[in-house]
């Protein structure tokens, strides 16, 4: 068993209830935060613990604080981020509906470091039923002092509020989430200026991802020098990942970033083997938007060592023949499953998603999306193969937010790694409809016993 | 005339509290949830307008915002509104069969509704349920790790709720 910080009580029952959460050490740390660490040492802990932002880029959370500006009599503001909608990710609605109070408690502490008194958690719209979860544990948490006015007798006042979303992808993104936030469409905001001087009403502001903060409970509990000692180089602490497709225990797991592909897939603590006794064809190991990986590069780098489970390793080859931790939406695809109809499902939901504001994104998903259904059909022709490859590469880098970079990331890798199984399409117009290309040379190089 | 109850009229004041002065225009998301909740489960443009009165902001300020986010409902929906996820992690588990099945049971396409008002079908990208797919949103909850007996349950549920609440 690894390491377990943010998940290790979420299985004690009635933890969702303030009482019991309290009872098994919960708000310790608002307690040491606000009595004996300053603002500026609570950001001095988040700093030395390397914690990397767990939304999708990994920016280091504390640098990210140390950037907001501090103008005298100007309102600063923390917004968390659980518009959670990268195709694969559901770990912070996990966190959320089982363990709110950890939120709840990595909010306080976060608020008093970055100075701000009314902070906001941006949910995703069809995340109903979890506003509700929050809302009572922000109440009960208000009954019992740690929020309101003159918290704990250290003059620090803080309020939370839940603001429900609508359906956007986009808005997770955080310019277009503190635009959402203001009440207009979710179109993201040219940057600079940053958040953090210029965010919600034009305010300092700083925005981060669920288990961001959650994390900093134990990192105010343990120390930041502590912390950093799990993992391994820059990959400090847990990370959660949310395991799906075709594996045979889908969910939510932590782990501490030490532990190999193979073994997240198949150890019976993890994945625990692919479904149905099939074997392994390839994986978006980060979120949708994160390069997929036929079995063969996902298990091993092309140097032929071990990948684990961290930035480092998941990246190692760049896009070439590496992907991304990214958000930790760990996506699985046995042999059955055809990469053409993967790749066209995601290109829709890029078309679908985009907000519209740049031509590249907003005309370049729709052709592709197109286009995939084009080939998928039978109907696609070789050409396509090199127009597709063509279009992705004008998006990238072309637009104001990630969306572009987000939509062309899948379509590369797939081509780059998958690029016969196009052809193939191509080539067998009927066959296509009817059969899939199946393992060929991408197969899982490892013997794995079926059990 | 769309009008809320005093209640939710409320609700709103509550709603509106929780920004800083004159940034009433932060509420406009909650509002309209509450707007479709309230008036028919969709937005008609005499809803919209009532709401822009209620925050005191522009009519097309809350049209830009209800055409752009996709949980807000422009035409009528059906009593029961099934979202059905189709985005990768979802198709690689079998939403296209469970589509299909809504279509052989209901005869009803997304974006159809039933003739009797009851159903609606629609097909809407990644709620985040990924490792409980298939699934479908209905309301305010998540019905996951569906198969054709559970369409079928789930089916039956709606109807005796309709009867129930006539």
């Amino acid at each position: 068993m690894g390491v377990k910080l943010l998940l290790e009580k979420a299985h004690v029952e009635n933890i969702r209830l303030y009482d019991v959460y309290r009872r098994e050490g919960g708000y310790r740390s608002v307690e040491k935060a606000l009595k004996t660490l300053s603002p500026d040492q609570v950001t001095e802990e988040v700093k030395k613990s390397g914690l990397r932002g767990r939304g999708g880029a990994g920016f280091p959370a504390g640098m990210k604080w140390s950037f907001l500006a501090k103008p005298e009599g100007v309102p600063r503001y923390l917004v968390c981020n659980a518009d959670e909608s990268e195709p694969g990710t559901f770990k912070d609605r996990y966190l959320m509906e089982f363990i709110p109070h950890l939120l709840i408690e990595g909010l306080i502490v976060s608020s008093y470091a970055l100075g701000s008194s009314r902070t906001y958690i941006y949910i995703r719209g069809e995340y109903a039923w979890i506003v509700d979860i929050l809302e009572q544990a922000i109440a009960e948490a208000k009954n019992n002092g740690w929020l309101g006015k003159n918290i704990l007798g250290t003059g620090f006042d803080c309020e939370i509020y839940v603001q429900r979303g609508a359906g956007a992808y986009i808005c997770g993104e955080e310019t277009a989430l503190l635009e959402s936030l203001e009440g207009k469409r979710g179109n993201p905001r040219i940057k600079p200026p940053f958040p953090a001087v210029k965010g919600l009403y034009g305010c300092p502001t700083v925005v981060n991802n669920v288990e961001t903060l959650a994390a900093v409970v134990p990192i105010i509990n343990m120390g930041g020098e502590e912390y950093a000692k799990i993992g391994v180089g820059r990959s400090t602490g847990t990370k959660l990942i949310s395991a799906c497709g075709n594996i045979n225990k889908p969910g939510v797991y932590e782990i501490d970033m030490t532990i190999s592909v193979e073994e997240f897939i198949y150890s019976d603590e993890y994945c625990g083997g692919i479904r149905n006794g099939k074997r392994l064809k390839a994986c978006i190991p980060g979120g949708s938007s994160v390069p997929i990986l036929p079995a063969n590069l996902l298990l091993k780098t092309a140097k032929g060592e071990t990948r684990y489970m961290n930035y480092e390793s998941l990246s190692d080859g760049g896009f070439a023949t590496g992907s991304m931790m990214g958000s930790g939406g760990f996506i699985v695809l046995d042999e059955d499953q055809c990469v053409v109809k993967n790749t066209y499902t995601l290109a829709r939901f890029y078309r679908h998603e985009s907000c519209g504001q740049c031509s590249p994104c907003r005309e370049g998903t729709g052709w592709m999306e197109k286009i995939l259904l084009s080939i998928e059909n039978g109907k696609g022709k070789m050409s396509d193969i090199d127009l597709l490859w063509d279009i992705q590469r004008k998006i990238e880098g072309n637009t104001i937010c990630p969306l572009g970079d987000a939509a062309a990331w899948p379509v590369a890798a797939a081509i780059r790694h998958f690029r016969d199984e196009f052809e193939w399409h191509v080539l067998n117009p009927d066959k296509c409809l009817t059969e899939n290309y199946g393992l060929r040379h991408y197969a899982d190089p490892i013997h794995v016993p079926v059990a | 005339m769309a009008q809320f109850s005093d209640k939710k009229l409320e609700e709103v004041k509550n709603i509106i509290a929780r920004y800083p002065d004159g940034k009433q225009k932060s509420a406009l998301l909650p509002v309209l949830h509450l707007a479709q909740q309230e008036f028919g489960g969709w937005l008609s443009s005499e809803a919209m307008d009532y709401v822009a009165s209620l925050l005191n902001i522009e009519p097309i300020e809350v049209y830009e915002v209800a055409t752009f986010y996709s949980m807000y409902n422009l035409k009528p929906v059906g009593k029961y509104l099934f979202e059905v996820c189709q985005t990768g992690p979802c198709m690689i588990s079998g939403s296209d069969n469970i589509v299909a099945y809504i279509y052989e049971k209901l005869g009803i396409k997304p974006g159809q509704t039933t003739a009797d008002g009851m159903f609606t079908l629609k097909t809407v990208e990644c709620l985040g349920a990924c490792g409980y797919a298939p699934m479908m949103q209905l309301g305010k909850y998540y019905k996951e790790h569906l198969t054709k007996e559970k369409v079928d349950a789930i089916i039956e549920e709606c109807r005796r709720n309709a009867v129930v609440n006539n």
